[in-house]
């Protein structure tokens, strides 16, 4: 559950290079679809949860579409520290987030929601709730 | 052959799209000194060998600026031990400091013991005086109201004042509060509905120094290095024979001349960011331990009433 999205895409990389080992005659369209990190698929693959990591002065993913009733968490690997607020600064506004520090805001109903760090307002990202 | 350079000639290469007309990277030092509103910039190692008694002025002030108390990673797990020898630099200076000036990030995530680390340290510091703008890591959780209780007392607004010394005008600003998802530093209607009301009693021959934290010309916006509605600031200034503008932030010295108006942004006591567009992101740069304190410095202003005179002198820690 707390594996950034960069972490479950190595690790879809991981998995899709073994099905290529196993699987040798597979066409080169079908491994593209394997491979392709996702973060819509990261986020079917786990119902209920999903990580957004806030590195090198930006989101990623910087928008994110997930169901209904997903849980999404922020984690910072940067040296500074980040916020994340909403850009109507009510819905959700986390404190400001040093190195390592997660704050998580469970998105219950569908909707486009674009949030940015307060702290470097150029960071900038959007959850698209399905 | 003349021995100083007029108008950034110093064949470096810097004028980065056009708005770099001086660009000091700090580990050398440079002096610069405006005259009748030219610029003149000299290499410090120069000046050092020659009789500088002539550039000292009624006034002399320094700036010091991002000391991000706090921070402790590479490439500098140490920024109080800096922040001591800036201090230690500017008392070593021939002529005490009337003033010091923090241009903001004193602290790197607005916890009280890092405002007490910073306030205990500067109290080695032998000037009569220092003033503070609050840079966007002194405001993070509370709006700025710790900082405004520790260090804006007597402020007006969110924290923005001027005051006068030996006849020139010093304005305060803050353009860390309220900024908006996408944009740069702001500084808001009821500052600049002040700020215009502020100079609009002066005489246009007095000089005016204005500082705050983010740099009120676009350095660099894909960084949000600028500041949103610093142009609606300095059209109040244009009457003025002689404006300075001071600002921190980028940590690393930059300078430029437009009109009446002279730029400058000031290094870091605590860790270099890199050059604008020379790294993905602006965030610390990790330097060799023997680089660091040539990147690190302070920022030495003179004023000369009545000639129009203003010399910035940076120095490095190092040396």
């Amino acid at each position: 559950m707390r594996r950034s999205i960069a972490q479950q895409s190595r690790t879809a990389r991981v998995l899709g290079t073994a099905i290529l080992g196993a699987a040798a005659a597979l066409s080169l369209s079908l491994a593209s679809s394997v491979l392709r990190p996702s973060s819509v698929i990261a986020a079917q693959e786990k119902p209920g949860a999903t990580v957004v990591t806030i590195d090198n002065f930006s989101f990623a993913p910087m928008q994110l579409e997930i169901p209904a009733g997903t849980e999404v968490t922020w984690i910072n690997k940067d040296d500074v520290p980040h916020t994340v607020v909403s850009d109507d600064h009510k819905l959700f506004k986390s404190r400001a987030l040093d190195t390592d520090e997660k704050f998580s805001f469970t998105f219950k109903d569908p909707g486009t929601y674009e949030y940015f760090c307060s702290v470097h307002p150029k960071m900038v990202g959007k959850i698209v709730v399905k | 052959m003349s021995d100083y350079i007029e108008k950034n000639l110093d064949n470096d290469g810097v004028d980065r799209r056009g708005f770099l007309k001086c660009m000091a990277w700090a580990g050398t030092g440079t002096l610069c000194l405006v005259q009748g509103g030219v610029l003149k910039s000299f290499a410090l190692t120069d000046v050092l060998q020659k009789n500088v008694g002539n550039l000292k002025g009624d006034l002399s002030f320094v700036q010091i600026s991002d000391s991000h108390i706090g921070f402790n990673k590479p490439a500098n797990p140490d920024v109080t031990g800096t922040l001591r020898e800036a201090i230690a630099k500017i008392n070593a200076l021939p002529t005490p400091p009337s003033f010091v000036l923090h241009t903001g990030d004193l602290t790197h995530l607005s916890k009280p013991e890092e405002f007490d680390t910073l306030s205990e340290s500067l109290k080695s510091l032998k000037t009569e005086r220092i003033f503070y703008v609050p840079g966007e890591h002194d405001v993070l959780n509370d709006n700025g109201a710790m900082f405004h209780e520790r260090f804006g007392q007597g402020t007006q607004g969110d924290g923005w004042y001027s005051f006068d010394q030996k006849g020139a005008h010093f304005i305060g600003l803050v353009n860390v509060l309220n900024l908006k998802a996408g944009g740069l530093g702001t500084l808001g209607h009821e500052q600049l509905e002040w700020l215009e009301k502020d100079v609009a009693k002066l005489k246009s021959s007095t000089p005016i120094v204005v500082f705050a934290h983010i740099p009120l010309w676009s350095v660099y916006p894909q960084w949000g290095w600028g500041t949103d509605d610093s142009e609606q600031a300095l059209s109040y200034m244009k009457r003025f024979g002689s404006v300075t503008v001071l600002n921190g932030h980028i940590h690393q010295t930059m300078q430029k001349i437009e009109g009446n108006i002279t730029f400058h942004t000031a290094c870091s006591t605590a860790f270099p960011q890199p050059q604008p567009g020379q790294a993905d992101a602006p965030g610390p740069m990790k330097v060799p331990a023997e680089k660091l304190r040539g990147l690190l410095g302070i920022t030495d202003v003179n004023f000369v009433r009545g000639k129009h005179t203003l010399a910035i002198v940076d120095s490095t820690l190092q040396g």
